[in-house]
């Protein structure tokens, strides 16, 4: 609404956002202090002095680098396959007449509201039937494509690439896959990295899946999972698993802090054409 | 010049049919059928047999109520208190990009870790939240244990990671908005209350429908947060499913006890009571907004 605002709205976000970090300060908070000194009661509330410590016993618990490093593999096929693709279907959608564009553009939109992840009994039986479980192939499968990705491309290249200029390139005896590279990609690159992002942390923090299609293998979020039952006892080890939860956030947060702005932009661009 | 269209949006369709819609279908397929758990193989057909048993199963029947219970703490007030978020957001604001940008933060965080940070919180014995209810003399609360607590604080790590996501989009929605209505509304008196109520939330309506059939489908497979935070090794939602939701319920029975059939045919009730409750969301949210406009 536009207006100066005072200091109670400046007041009620700093509330909103101190809260919204809180919980990553207490991970911090138990993940540096030693197991006997965690479950103490009243708990510690100021940062102690055995994270590194802590992290050498998730390092020692779990195989934390070659399940980073796996999920890094993963939400990196995915979001780049899922741009890829998202890019050409939303050029297509966006900038070409075809018959039966529309009622196709509606099933994408109608599969959006589809849980396709719900369908996990069929997808394990398919990968164990063509020996693809406990591999990295079978995890990124399911997310090679997605509705949202070519609902988001379309919507962006409607405006980004005027269709003045398609006809220009064409008119220059451009081919459609060269009018498609030197004109539409240009254009939709912003758009193409928002989409990459999103699909990568959509992939990178995705447990259900990677926990039915995965073994022995482990993506990061599967190797939380083990060290919080490693972490189980007569009392859990919260300084183990605090401290395994925040290192496993610490990408994602490098990642945000390099991109957070295109992020915000992101979901904002979506919302407002969504 | 004919063809070529279908080439560039075929790797979607293609892909989709094989990982998204054809698993879907099959599930329905496998929900009709015996599974011979022994042998490995798909048994006879057997009609509505699996649809009985899984709507006649108490634990899945206590799930489908988790289910609800949790998707409702979460998502009413996750709506209420972002679209209040965003209406703090939407004011000329010293170091905006800071602001939107921290609001964001829980986002970034896996559910993994969030349910394994808020466990840590709202821990029996040695919790924070227990702390404080003890310093101010409340009894502590038993969260992985008393069924309506567990969904409370599952509820809470839900719309920890959501609120600010959703405040962002509705932000987006209240910058849209024409800004000579709110000055016209302020020349016919209404006060800023007053231009909140009768001017911003009727024109971020489509947004509202979008955010929460979007949170529908969403809250209610959660899936994480229910499975994580039981700290028995069983890992099904609690000693006595006190919050195991449908979702986990598909997982137990299809992929840790191998009843596929019993997993599809509750897939498939998931899934249709998600269309449903998507639909009538649609239907409902409309109305309402109408009335205001």
């Amino acid at each position: 609404m536009n207006r100066r605002p005072g200091f109670v709205v400046y007041g009620l976000l700093a509330a909103f956002v101190i809260g919204s970090a809180l919980p990553l300060y207490w991970s911090f908070v138990i993940g540096s202090h030693t197991k006997e000194e965690a479950n103490q009661v009243p708990p510690p509330l100021v940062p102690g002095g055995h994270f590194l410590d802590n992290a050498r016993r998730v390092l020692d618990t779990t195989d934390f680098w070659s399940a980073m490093l796996n999920s890094l593999i993963v939400s990196s096929a995915c979001a780049a396959s899922v741009m890829f693709v998202s890019t050409l279907a939303g050029y297509a959608f966006a900038k070409l007449r075809f018959r039966g564009s529309n009622v196709l553009m509606g099933f994408v939109v109608m599969t959006m509201a589809v849980p396709t992840q719900l369908a996990i009994v069929p997808l394990f039986i398919l990968m164990r039937d063509y020996g693809l479980l406990d591999t990295l192939v079978a995890v990124a499968l399911p997310t090679l494509v997605t509705a949202f990705g070519v609902f988001f491309m379309r919507q962006y290249l409607v405006d980004a690439v005027p269709d003045e200029l398609i006809e220009a390139a064409r008119m220059d005896g451009c081919t459609m896959i060269r009018t498609f590279w030197t004109v539409a990609v240009p254009a939709a690159r912003p758009a193409m990295a928002i989409l990459f992002l999103f699909t990568f942390m959509m992939v990178w923090t995705d447990y259900m899946w990677p926990l039915v299609a995965l073994q022995e293998t482990e993506t990061l979020q599967i190797a939380l999972d083990r060290l919080a039952l490693t972490g189980q006892g007569q009392t859990t080890d919260y300084a183990l698993v605090l401290a395994g939860a925040g290192m496993a956030t610490v990408p994602l947060l490098i990642l945000f802090a390099l991109s957070g702005r295109q992020l915000v932009a992101g979901i904002m661009q979506g919302a407002v054409k969504g | 010049m004919k063809l070529s269209p279908y080439l560039y949006i075929s790797p979607f369709f293609i892909l989709f049919g094989l990982v998204g819609l054809f698993p879907l279908i099959y599930t329905g397929y496998l929900s009709l059928h015996d599974w011979e758990r022994l042998y490995y193989q798909r048994g006879e057909f057997i009609g509505l047999e699996n649809y009985r048993f899984v709507l006649t199963d108490p634990v899945f029947l206590k799930s489908l109520v988790n289910t609800f219970s949790i998707f409702l703490m979460s998502s009413v007030p996750q709506v209420i208190v972002a679209v209040a978020v965003a209406a703090l957001l939407d004011n000329h604001l010293h170091g905006r990009t800071f602001w939107r940008m921290s609001v964001l933060l829980p986002f970034v965080v896996a559910p993994t870790a969030a349910v394994l940070i808020f466990g840590s919180l709202f821990a029996d014995k040695y919790g924070v939240v227990n702390a404080i209810l003890d310093g101010v003399g409340l009894e502590p609360i038993r969260w992985h244990v008393e069924r309506w607590w567990s969904h409370f604080a599952i509820a809470g790590m839900v719309n920890w990671r959501w609120t600010g996501y959703n405040a962002l989009i509705f932000l987006a929605a209240m910058q849209a908005v024409p800004r000579d209505l709110y000055e016209s509304a302020a020349l016919d008196g209404a006060g800023r209350i007053r231009q909140f109520f009768s001017v911003t939330l009727p024109m971020i309506r489509p947004t509202m429908i979008f955010v929460i059939v979007t949170s529908t489908i969403g809250g209610l497979q959660i899936f994480t947060e229910p499975r994580l935070f039981d700290d028995t090794p069983q890992r099904e939602g609690g000693p006595n499913h006190q919050y195991m939701t449908s979702t986990l319920y598909i997982y137990v029975k299809g992929i840790e006890d191998q009843f596929y059939g019993r997993a599809s045919a509750a897939a498939w009730v998931l899934f249709l009571i998600i269309i449903g409750i998507a639909l009538l969301n649609f239907g409902i949210t409309r109305l309402l907004t109408r009335r205001h406009a």
